[in-house]
């Protein structure tokens, strides 16, 4: 799987990100800067990272949105690309468009950064087909602005076709407020476009693919990546 | 020697003593100025010699002391004197680090003081050519149920968040506590640690002659201006009037800042470099030539401003955050200006090296200073201040301490309290898992932090018992030092060396002095017998608000090295029917302790004494054991002693323990006495005598107390205490007083 991880000013996962997905697929990601206007010839995926792209200035994600690369990304998703986004590459592709609904500030005010409990909602995609449906996981958070919201139309149109991938929830897998950590409406934690092959997710899961540092729960996510490039080949 | 003369400058005003007085400088102290350069100095001028001659700046009332340090080891690359310490921990790879504090700024304005607070520590290590790969803090707040507290409490941890989660280092640790004597001045102490290798450390000290100096970073703005003295001076009522001397920080550019700077290392570009920090251009300027035996010309008018129509004297006062200031390789201008575009930073040649030793600031050609640039940091005041030693204070016999309540109630108590309780709310505010190596997060012993893709890892913690400092600054010193010492070999760490951030009141009362100088001793002692050497440091004075002075508060920062960062040890009790042994002697000492503070209302007493042949002795023995895996779990016992120290490890895992009742020392002595030089260690069934056996070979005092298992903490001769109760009390009361739940 060649993997390409999109680097803004002011992101700080790319680090992260790029160490688990060459500990997973064995491939080491092409670093791409925002500058630039192409992606690298054959690119399986786009990984849009974490951090405070452009100090999160203006409103979490919009300049990044803006950026040179993010045409390109937008051609790569119309061809059927596969591209994730992880916490503000959730919020930037939010605000390019790629996904609906945009990240609020969490509802309790502060940036949160502990272990969550997700509830996998479903495992015949791309990006969660390392999981099995109903699976819990726990992989970190670290956000300030992660609260999912759509208006009422938009997040009935996301239910009813079945795009959530994943939900905050209780360790036994319960969805309710006292586990909506930042207050998504219906504790969605990530989603899915319409055609299935751009998702995006507040926690970290890049953050849990070792026992050692913490878990390996977020090692399905890349290893269903590599997977599915792997049956593809 | 040519000087121009700045004196024909118009629109100066003239040096009355009142702006002398303005510019924090005593009468005597401009006495030495004319005697310097042998004339009035111009306004600029004045200006330099404040922002150099500060307490903040030149150390004038602590260097004499802080020469007694032990700042040398075979492992030490770079002790105190540059931007921060440097060590050598094997494989080719460096740690840099150092703390500093941000007090003054952070109660006038906590959100935007604290943050800077964390940018101008993690520019220190970066300048040297580091990556920061961790974060800690100490943070001393007043009490609970002072009008104040909260929202300081509230603004410092937002700030420390907002930058550094920004920035994208973790903080994995550090120290949260309340006493009125920090009522009208807080302390945050920002550590900041990097990672290098060890041929790619940059230094200060400029070489060469006409070599090129660049201005990068930020713009300079008028923020922040006498920040340096405004840190230098008591507080009274009206000090909120100083807010615009805080600096407002911006960690999307220090960020860029970061990788540019570090790109442009890695290309060879950078001959030396020093950050912008306290006094902005003047304080790194006058060091990048002073250190090299250099002149430094700078000309203004070059110098990227936020706004036009700002005069030399601000500029050269700015501490605008997010800068530096580069002495370049020529060859390489071209290379590292295009980094910088790449990066959207200004890049700017301001000036050059020169052979003259004279320190010249021009403006539009207009010569605003020239001064003798070795002078300006070598011939600042030195004060020798006299100082009272603090006096002794009477051991307190536990035998006439009545414990007015049950052990299980007290605990309870304790376990609840301000200090004692978790600080989970403040550090799941901080982003401590970016990296993907942190190994231990918040709320152990120390933090660990894996090195790269290991096997190495690194620990690293702040300490600090400021109650014990102000009983017996000498103890307290040694005991500061060895907890640190202690926390680390908890996790399994062979301490390697210390940063030093010393708070403490107005240097100008004997009796200040005397608790600083007592301080600084008791921690020479301490390095020196655990070779655990000072790399780094700051002093900050003059933490008195209407003259009352904090309690002494010189925080350590220690960092020790794990060779295997997968052997390291927490905390949390493993499994059931696992052993516990307690290391070291238990005489039950409670004088100064928070049992005797919280439960019986008395801040009395001699502290315990720190016996450091035995720290340092059973500090080897817990490594070693640690680093043979023969323990299941490990916690140092401080604050609160044994029964809160097997608290937190029930608390940290579930389970519960069933303790012996004690024999020799009275049940409230055992249990919540402060001795020191003490762990518990949880050991497999099996393996407790043998683990027994290795303390009596090594002459260390163990003893089994009891065994893991239940959901109750049973302590010999109490009522059961269930874990649950515990975990109840000691995660909520920060929450609630943070909500407002609770008064204190």
């Amino acid at each position: 799987m060649k993997s390409a991880v999109l680097v803004f000013p002011g992101i700080n996962r790319e680090r992260d990100m790029a160490r688990s997905l060459k500990l997973v697929s064995g491939v080491e990601p092409a670093m791409v800067w925002h500058a630039e206007t192409e992606l690298p010839v054959g690119t399986d995926l786009v990984v849009v990272p974490g951090g405070f792209s452009y100090g999160d200035y203006l409103r979490c994600g919009a300049i990044a949105a803006r950026a040179p690369i993010m045409d390109a990304v937008r051609a790569f998703a119309a061809k059927g690309g596969l591209v994730l986004g992880v916490c503000n590459g959730f919020q930037i592709l939010c605000e390019a468009g790629l996904l609906p609904g945009v990240l609020m500030r969490n509802t309790r005010l502060k940036f949160i950064c502990h272990d969550a409990f997700l509830r996998v909602e479903r495992s015949d995609t791309p990006f969660t087909r390392g999981y099995n449906a109903g699976q819990v996981i726990r992989v970190p958070v670290a956000h300030g602005e992660g609260n999912y919201i759509a208006d009422h139309e938009t997040i009935a149109r996301i239910e009813g076709e079945g795009r959530v991938l994943f939900r905050y929830c209780a360790p036994d897998g319960a969805v309710g407020d006292s586990s909506n950590i930042n207050g998504s409406i219906n504790a969605i934690a990530g989603i899915v476009s319409e055609r299935g092959n751009v998702a995006g997710m507040m926690p970290h899961p890049e953050n849990h693919v070792e026992g050692i540092i913490g878990s390996t729960d977020g090692r399905g996510l890349f290893a269903g990546l590599v997977a599915q490039f792997d049956k593809a080949a | 020697m040519t000087v121009a003369s700045p004196s024909s400058l118009r629109n100066e005003p003239t040096i009355t003593p009142e702006l002398v007085a303005e510019h924090g400088l005593k009468p005597d102290e401009y006495q030495r100025i004319l005697d310097l350069i042998g004339r009035e100095p111009t306004l600029t001028e004045l200006g330099i010699f404040s922002a150099m001659w500060n307490e903040h700046c030149s150390y004038k009332s602590s260097k004499v002391h802080l020469r007694g340090l032990p700042t040398k080891a075979p492992w030490v690359i770079q002790g105190p004197g540059e931007n921060a310490g440097v060590i050598d921990i094997g494989d080719g790879l460096a740690v840099v680090f150092k703390m500093e504090s941000h007090n003054h700024p952070s109660f006038i304005e906590p959100y935007q003081g604290a943050a800077t607070g964390v940018g101008g520590i993690l520019r220190d290590v970066f300048t040297m050519g580091a990556r920061p790969i961790a974060a800690l803090n100490a943070l001393s707040f007043g009490d609970s149920k002072h009008p104040k507290t909260r929202h300081l409490v509230s603004g410092v941890v937002a700030g420390i968040g907002g930058y550094g989660n920004s920035f994208g280092v973790p903080t994995v640790g550090g120290q949260v506590r309340f006493h009125t004597r920090y009522d009208g001045n807080i302390l945050v102490n920002a550590m900041a640690v990097g990672l290098a290798r060890t041929d790619g450390i940059f230094y200060a000290a400029a070489s060469g002659v006409g070599m090129p100096i660049v201005y990068l970073g930020s713009k300079t703005g008028r923020d922040g201006i006498h920040g340096a003295s405004m840190a230098s001076a008591e507080f009274d009522d009206d000090s909120e009037e100083k807010r615009p001397t805080v600096q407002v920080g911006d960690p999307f550019a220090e960020k860029l800042l970061l990788e540019a700077c570090l790109e442009i290392m890695q290309k060879g570009c950078v001959i030396a470099i020093q950050d912008m920090g306290a006094a902005g251009l003047t304080c790194s300027a006058v060091e990048m030539g002073a250190k090299g035996d250099l002149g430094i010309t700078l000309d203004l008018e070059k110098v990227p401003t936020r706004e036009a129509g700002m005069s030399g004297y601000e500029m050269m006062l700015s501490e605008s955050q997010e800068r530096m200031l580069m002495v370049l390789k020529p060859e390489k201008e071209k290379e590292a200006e295009d980094i910088f575009r790449k990066w959207g930073l200004d890049f700017a040649i301001v000036g050059e090296t020169t052979p003259t030793k004279r320190f010249l600031i021009r403006h539009h050609g207009e010569v605003l200073a020239d001064l003798p640039i070795k002078e300006l940091g070598d011939e600042a005041p030195v004060y020798n201040r006299p100082f009272v030693e603090t006096p002794k204070k009477p051991v307190i016999d536990a035998k006439d301490v009545k414990a007015p309540l049950s052990n299980a109630d007290a605990l309870l108590k304790l376990i609840g309290s301000p200090d004692l309780c978790s600080k989970r709310w403040v550090w799941e505010q901080y982003d401590h898992i970016i990296g993907g190596n942190t190994v231990q997060r918040p709320g152990g012993d120390a933090a660990v932090v894996r090195i790269e893709d290991g096997p190495k890892g690194l620990a690293m913690t702040c300490d600090v018992t400021p109650r014990y400092c102000e009983a017996d600054p000498f103890e307290g010193g040694k005991q500061a030092v060895a907890e640190a010492y202690r926390n680390l070999s908890a996790v399994g760490a062979t301490p390697l060396a210390i940063t030093d951030n010393l708070n403490f009141g107005n240097p100008e009362r004997p009796e200040i002095m005397g608790q600083f100088v007592g301080c600084v001793r008791g921690i020479s002692a301490a390095c020196e017998a655990l070779e655990f050497p000072v790399v780094s440091g700051n002093v900050s004075l003059y933490n008195e608000t209407n003259g009352r002075a904090i309690l002494p508060t010189p925080t350590i920062g220690g960092v020790g090295v794990i060779d295997d960062f997968t052997k390291s040890a927490s905390l949390s009790f493993k499994t059931e029917g696992d052993v516990i042994l307690l290391v070291g002697e238990t005489a039950g000492w409670l004088g100064q302790s928070v049992y005797l503070r919280e439960i019986c209302g008395r801040e009395e007493g001699a502290p315990p004494p720190v016996d450091l042949a035995v720290e340092k002795h059973h500090g080897e023995f817990i490594r070693k054991l640690i680093g043979e895996s023969r323990l299941t779990a490990v916690h140092d016992v401080s604050d609160g002693g044994l029964a809160v120290t097997l608290a937190e490890m029930a608390m940290a895992s579930g389970l519960g323990a069933t303790l012996d009742k004690p024999d020799r020392v009275p049940p409230h002595a055992y249990w919540f006495g402060e001795d020191q030089g003490r762990y518990v260690v949880t050991v497999r069934p099996d393996a407790a005598a043998a683990a027994l056996e290795a303390a009596r070979v090594a002459g260390v005092a163990a003893n089994r107390i009891g065994v893991v298992g239940g959901t109750s903490l049973r302590l010999g001769g109490e009522n059961d205490v269930p874990v649950a109760d515990l975990s109840g009390r000691f995660e909520s009361w920060l929450p609630d007083y943070m909500a407002g739940r609770i008064d204190a």
